[in-house]
């Protein structure tokens, strides 16, 4: 058995290709998953010095301390505050947006579609400062609607292109056969296609919920220091390097709900479903 | 004809598109248990009509009657009407079941009837057992079977059909129509039908109806039709025919009505042989005269005795003469 992972050995057996993959392979899961291993065990240990490979001692001392400090619950709570409201109005928002550009053909109707690409056109950072001199007119700087804004602005695009492209694949004639059975114009929409547009519509809904759990820039300008999401701890936590591994205890907590997304849409989350909502059509 | 009891009344039907396309002043009484086929090359307005017929479109003018009632300002899903599209027809998100009973739910009936209904239906159609699955696991024949079975579970006053067949492959179109007839026989029910095959609307119907630009050409039975085309559309469109120009008049006749004689000044016309096609019991042999190629199909041992380049004789049978496109009653 330990005779195979000589090289040399594993070299022949495997051939030239195969091993020259395989040490490819190998560098990308290091590279890959090394810092993540490494995040993963500072978040795991209770004490972890230089010299060490793996912690001294093993604990949960460091996630104790994260939920003992109500400032860092209060922005894992609004955090996810933030992700759901926003993930919900813009869904009411954008859904019906899509469907009209998948449905109907009016003037107007590619220019509509390419403006939500311009917010991801321009540097953030200019975007942000326009908005925050409105903002202040209105006095939504500081507060959570100022803040959810912000994060609907930028998931506008995946929104609205992801579930238009899926309520296009969805046909006429079938829309049409419901209608035609008996089915009224809103029962065909919630019984026939908004099914069949599901999967593009829950892809769209995670990366909105994904991207409002991980953004800091515009959280950080528009909500000052009022609104604290985890993202925007993180700055500070990074900051204080003596506190690294709140850090690394912040970072999983980031990651459990996207892998937890990821893993339950896995079926639709595809190269085809997010090319599909390119197309210009 | 004037005892059967009229299904369905188009009264001086107009639909006109943005682009002033569209269909004019169409009428048509449509009888109970009748098979009718729209007839028509793409763009001649046939699925405009059916689609006004469905609700899916609105009529500019004029009035549709089902029993006597008009329909055309009622939506898709109010009317008497059930259409089977030419593909997309079932819910690729239900299973065969669920897309079957789909229409019978909103019509708030009892599980309890309509169950053994579609059990029924599936079997009408040869497609027990399905019902668990897919549409996607379905083959495209098996697709159509399902969504015809889905129209006639809703016992439609009116079944429309949107060219149901084009999609699918040759043999199994001929099935399908072969089944289509069986269970409009047995349920009696009255059928709108939409193609573009000439084929199919002879096989099929009761009354053609040939359509062209917007207009219909002729309606008639598949025999009227066939053998006695009122325009040059429709001769040129219903089987094979050949046409002779002669003095500012154009004779139609088909190749089945030509009688081919050896030699010269026989007959009618003096042609040559110019190919000749073994085609099971009957050969096809196109003939040279002037211009003009002519088709005729003859007797194989007739054949045997011509070659290539063989100077015949034709002798004109049955025919028709049209003048300007129009037939001429001469």
């Amino acid at each position: 058995m330990f005779k195979m992972l000589n090289p040399k050995r594993f070299y022949y057996a495997v051939g030239r290709k195969k091993f020259l993959e395989f040490i490819l392979l190998a560098v990308f899961i290091l590279f890959f998953y090394g810092p993540l291993m490494n995040m993963l065990m500072l978040a795991f240990a209770n004490e972890y010095t230089v010299p060490h490979v793996l912690p001294e001692v093993w604990g949960l001392k460091w996630w104790g301390y994260v939920f003992g400090q109500k400032s860092l619950v209060s922005s894992i709570i609004q955090s996810f505050t933030v992700a759901v409201i926003t993930t919900v109005i813009s869904m009411i928002f954008c859904i019906p947006a899509a469907y009209s550009i998948a449905r109907f053909k009016y003037p107007g109707r590619k220019i509509f579609m390419l403006s939500f690409l311009l917010t991801n056109a321009f540097p953030k950072l200019g975007i942000y400062t326009s908005i925050a001199v409105l903002f202040y007119k209105y006095g939504l700087m500081g507060t959570y609607p100022g803040v959810i804004i912000i994060h609907m602005i930028n998931s506008m695009m995946f929104m609205v292109w992801l579930p238009s492209s899926a309520f296009r694949s969805v046909h006429r004639q079938q829309e049409e056969a419901a209608r035609d059975v008996g089915a009224g114009p809103i029962r065909t929409f919630f019984k026939v296609t908004l099914p069949m547009a599901m999967p593009g519509i829950s892809v769209a809904t995670l990366y909105t919920f994904l991207g409002s759990m991980e953004e800091a820039q515009g959280t950080m300008l528009v909500g000052l220091a009022n609104i604290k999401t985890m993202p925007v701890a993180m700055y500070g936590i990074v900051l204080d390097s003596s506190a690294v591994q709140i850090g690394a205890v912040f970072a999983i907590l980031l990651i459990i709900p996207s892998a937890l997304m990821i893993f339950l849409m896995r079926k639709y989350i595809g190269p085809e479903a997010i090319a599909g909502g390119f197309k210009m059509k | 004809m004037s005892d059967r009891k009229i299904k369905l009344q188009i009264k001086d039907m107009t639909k006109k598109y943005d682009n002033g396309d569209g269909v004019a002043h169409i009428n048509l009484d449509v009888y109970e248990g009748e098979i009718v086929t729209f007839l028509g090359p793409s763009g001649c307005g046939k699925s405009t009509i059916l689609r006004t017929l469905g609700g899916f479109l609105d009529v500019t003018e004029g009035d549709i009657t089902i029993d006597g009632k008009s329909i055309i300002a009622l939506p898709p899903e109010k009317r008497p009407t059930a259409m089977v599209f030419q593909s997309y027809n079932l819910w690729p998100h239900m299973t065969i079941y669920e897309n079957l009973a789909f229409g019978l739910k909103l019509r708030k009936i009892p599980k309890s009837t309509y169950d053994p209904d579609i059990k029924k239906m599936l079997e009408l159609v040869h497609m027990s057992g399905s019902e668990k699955k897919y549409p996607g696991q379905l083959s495209g024949g098996q697709q159509q079977r399902i969504a015809i079975a889905r129209s006639l579970l809703l016992k439609p006053s009116l079944l429309l059909l949107d060219e149901p067949f084009s999609a699918l492959d040759a043999k199994i179109r001929q099935e399908m129509r072969e089944e289509l007839k069986k269970i409009q026989n047995d349920l009696g029910i009255t059928v709108i039908f939409v193609t573009h095959d000439q084929e199919e609307a002879m096989a099929l119907s009761h009354r053609i109806v040939v359509m062209n630009k917007g207009k219909f050409d002729q309606v008639g039975t598949p025999e009227e039709i066939y053998d006695d085309p009122q325009t040059l559309h429709v001769a040129s469109f219903i089987g094979e025919m050949n046409f002779i120009d002669a003095d500012g008049k154009t004779i139609a006749v088909r190749p089945e009505d030509l009688t081919v004689v050896k030699g010269t000044d026989k007959a009618d016309l003096n042609a040559t042989v110019r190919t000749s096609m073994l085609m099971g019991h009957y050969v096809s042999l196109t003939a040279q005269y002037g211009e003009n190629i002519i088709k005729c199909f003859v007797d194989r041992d007739v054949a045997e005795d011509l070659e290539v380049g063989d100077a015949i004789s034709l002798a004109i049978g049955k025919h028709t003469i049209f003048k300007d496109g129009v037939r001429s009653k001469a």
